[in-house]
């Protein structure tokens, strides 16, 4: 009992200021927005297009390999040397410590799975649909915007949203870099044995994720056209799950 | 003979990677306001010809032309824009309510707003959509209603040229009969230049003005009016194609009115019961048809004459009639479902006479 009570205590005490977890939820949707949002944007135009002219099979292949290789840990290490020579290099980046670092660890997190997904969405779309499209008229730009994006929607959107869940999972890792967020109270509670801030640093993280999970849910039902009668996937398919699936590899990878 | 609207001249398709040609140097005129349908066995090219014609498939060699123009020398998407597509219930856009799969031409054309709404209206009162399905999405429609929806949008731009690739092919027997009745129907007004793919030669028979029958690889067999290959088929390959029932298929061409009818026994209210009989002998029948001021007025039993004068006898009805424009396939079901081996027939309410079922079989012997 003691130790919820503390826990209680420690939720009451601890939500203004600098450190309070206000502002350290924040921090952390700050970062975690920020490589969520820049990874769309590279990666959704690049997968529809290459998705859309079918080309780029093994490129998606490498990126999903290279993506599933790397422990988020290990780019976090990976991108602290590298963001530190950008900060000495270009001189609007003024800190390599703290955001660039985890944004660049969450943004390299965000890519595959954003890009994998919009490549496999835009591909999977009923070739006979697609056709039939062609057949009256559509070209390049205007079939990939107004058949094969919002046909691919629903496969898009659940990458983003396990995608955006994962980097808000991941963006506690900030907290070894010198970043804020809701990562410090678990370094923090581990350093100082404070069980109660590490469970509710857990805790609060924990929350975050479920919210940003609800959130796209949300969003998906809102864009993605009533006429797809939206079933949600709970897992990203990935060429790999295609294949077990029991599609041919010419299908995923062509 | 008009210049064609579509002409196919000397068109052979190889796919890459087939050492056989899908399509093998076919030659094919379809004039304007024509049904031309092209039907064979699954796999002998009809599909490939088809999209040969608005160019989602390119030809190896040979020339097409729609409307005196040559198809390599228009933008593939223009082309397409002239020319209505239509395929299984498939090609309907998921994501798009029914309005706004019939206005898809139309948008890519650029019309205005208030001239694409009056023409998705339009279109939805022409191919007999209920107008409530209009915000509807596909999957909330049946088969029939998709079918009309990819038919209205096929037709939004008024195309004169209409592509349609086994259009009936996703609905069930009944549902298809009506669509095919309302597709001539439709046709009857609009006047489009239509080339239609099918396997079912019953429905080639029913809907082409002139049906080409491709033999596997592209090669074609026959091409003519339906009544000229059921009557000429050239070569055991149409006359096996065409089924053992070729007589009757035949049938479903002629219409009653070309067929001599008999007067049968028919008196009228004011003659007496000798005539009445006479009439019955010559038919070997035991009924006869009673007509008030050449009006048919319905039958009686010979028993009946025993109750009183023709003229007070009450007329039965006819449980089965025939129309003058029935063909005589509708006909020989009547007839010989008849328990009297004759039947009715009217011009509109007018009678015209009784046809016969040895009338019906000395037509087929002609
Ligand atoms: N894209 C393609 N690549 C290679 N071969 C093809 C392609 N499309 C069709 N074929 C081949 O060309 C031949 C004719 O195909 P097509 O689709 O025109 O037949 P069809 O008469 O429409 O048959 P069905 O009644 O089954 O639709 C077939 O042997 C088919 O396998
Ligand atoms: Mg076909």
């Amino acid at each position: 009992m003691g130790f919820f009570a503390d826990l209680g205590r420690w939720f009451l005490e601890n939500w203004s200021g600098d450190a309070g977890w206000l502002v350290r939820i924040w921090q952390h949707v700050e970062v975690s927005a920020v490589a969520v949002v820049a990874a769309v944007l590279v990666a959704l135009p690049l997968g529809a297009w290459l998705g859309h002219t079918g080309r780029g099979g093994l490129a998606v292949v490498s990126v999903v390999n290279i993506g599933r290789a790397m422990p988020s840990f290990g780019i976090l290490a990976l991108a602290l040397p590298f963001t530190i020579w950008l900060a000495d290099t270009v001189w609007f980046i003024d800190n390599g410590l703290g955001f660039a670092p985890t944004f660049v660890a969450l943004f390299a997190l965000a890519l595959p799975p954003v890009f994998t997904n919009t490549w496999a969405g835009i591909r999977g779309v009923d070739p006979e649909i697609v056709e039939a499209a062609r057949g009256m008229g559509f070209t390049g730009r205007r079939l990939l915007r107004d058949v094969e994006f919002p046909l691919a929607l629903p496969v898009i959107l659940t990458g983003v949203r396990v995608t955006a869940v994962q980097v808000v999972a991941t963006a506690t890792l900030g907290a070894l870099v010198g970043y804020g967020g809701l990562g410090r109270y678990i370094i923090d509670g581990f350093a100082t044995q404070d069980d109660v801030r590490i469970v509710a640093g857990a805790l609060l993280v924990a929350a975050l994720s479920v919210l940003t999970e609800a959130m796209f849910s949300l969003v998906e039902r809102r864009v993605v056209s009533p006429g797809l009668g939206i079933e949600r996937q709970t897992t990203v398919p990935t060429p790999e799950t295609r294949f077990r699936n029991g599609e041919h590899p010419e299908a995923v990878l062509s | 003979m008009p210049e064609p609207m579509i002409s196919l001249e000397g068109v052979t398709k190889v796919f890459p990677g087939s050492a056989a040609p899908a399509v093998d140097n076919l030659t094919l005129e379809v004039a304007a306001g024509e049904v031309a349908v092209l039907v064979g066995h699954s796999g002998c090219g009809k599909t490939t010809t088809l999209k040969m014609i608005n160019r989602l498939i390119d030809p190896t060699s040979g020339r097409i032309t729609v409307a005196g123009e040559d198809v390599m020398t228009v933008p593939a998407p223009e082309l397409r824009r002239r020319i209505g597509y239509v395929i299984q219930q498939i090609g309907l856009f998921p994501h798009r309510t029914i309005a706004d799969n019939i206005a898809t031409v139309p948008r890519l054309l650029g019309w205005d707003r208030t001239r694409i709404d009056e023409r998705t209206d339009e279109l939805i009162a022409l191919v007999d959509l209920d107008p409530a399905l209009r915000n509807r999405y596909p999957r909330e429609l049946s088969g029939g209603q998709r079918q009309r929806a990819g038919v209205a949008r096929a037709l939004a731009a008024d195309p004169p040229v209409l592509l349609m690739d086994e259009p009936f092919g996703a609905v069930d027997p009944i549902v298809r009969s009506r669509l095919q009745d309302e597709l001539l129907d439709l046709q009857r007004r609009l006047h489009k230049t239509i080339v239609l793919v099918t396997h079912d030669i019953d429905e080639a028979i029913k809907l082409g003005d002139r049906v080409a029958i491709l033999q596997v690889g592209g090669v074609l067999a026959q091409h003519d009016s339906p009544a000229a290959i059921l009557r000429d088929p050239a070569g055991p390959f149409v006359e096996e194609f065409l089924g053992s029932d070729r007589g009757i298929k035949r049938l479903s061409l002629m219409p009653i009115r070309d067929v001599p009818l008999e007067p049968g026994p028919v008196v009228s209210r004011a003659a007496d019961p000798e005539e009445a009989r006479a009439a019955m002998a010559r038919y070997g029948v035991d009924w006869f048809g009673i007509l008030d001021d050449g009006n048919l007025e319905g039958w009686a039993w010979a028993a009946d004459l025993e109750q009183g004068p023709i003229a007070s006898l009450p007329a039965r009805s006819f449980r089965v009639r025939l129309g003058y424009d029935d063909s005589l396939r509708d006909a020989l079901d009547t007839v010989i479902t008849s328990h009297t081996g004759v039947a009715p027939v009217f011009d509109g309410e007018r009678f015209v006479g009784m046809l016969t079922a040895e009338a019906i079989s000395r037509e087929l012997a002609r």
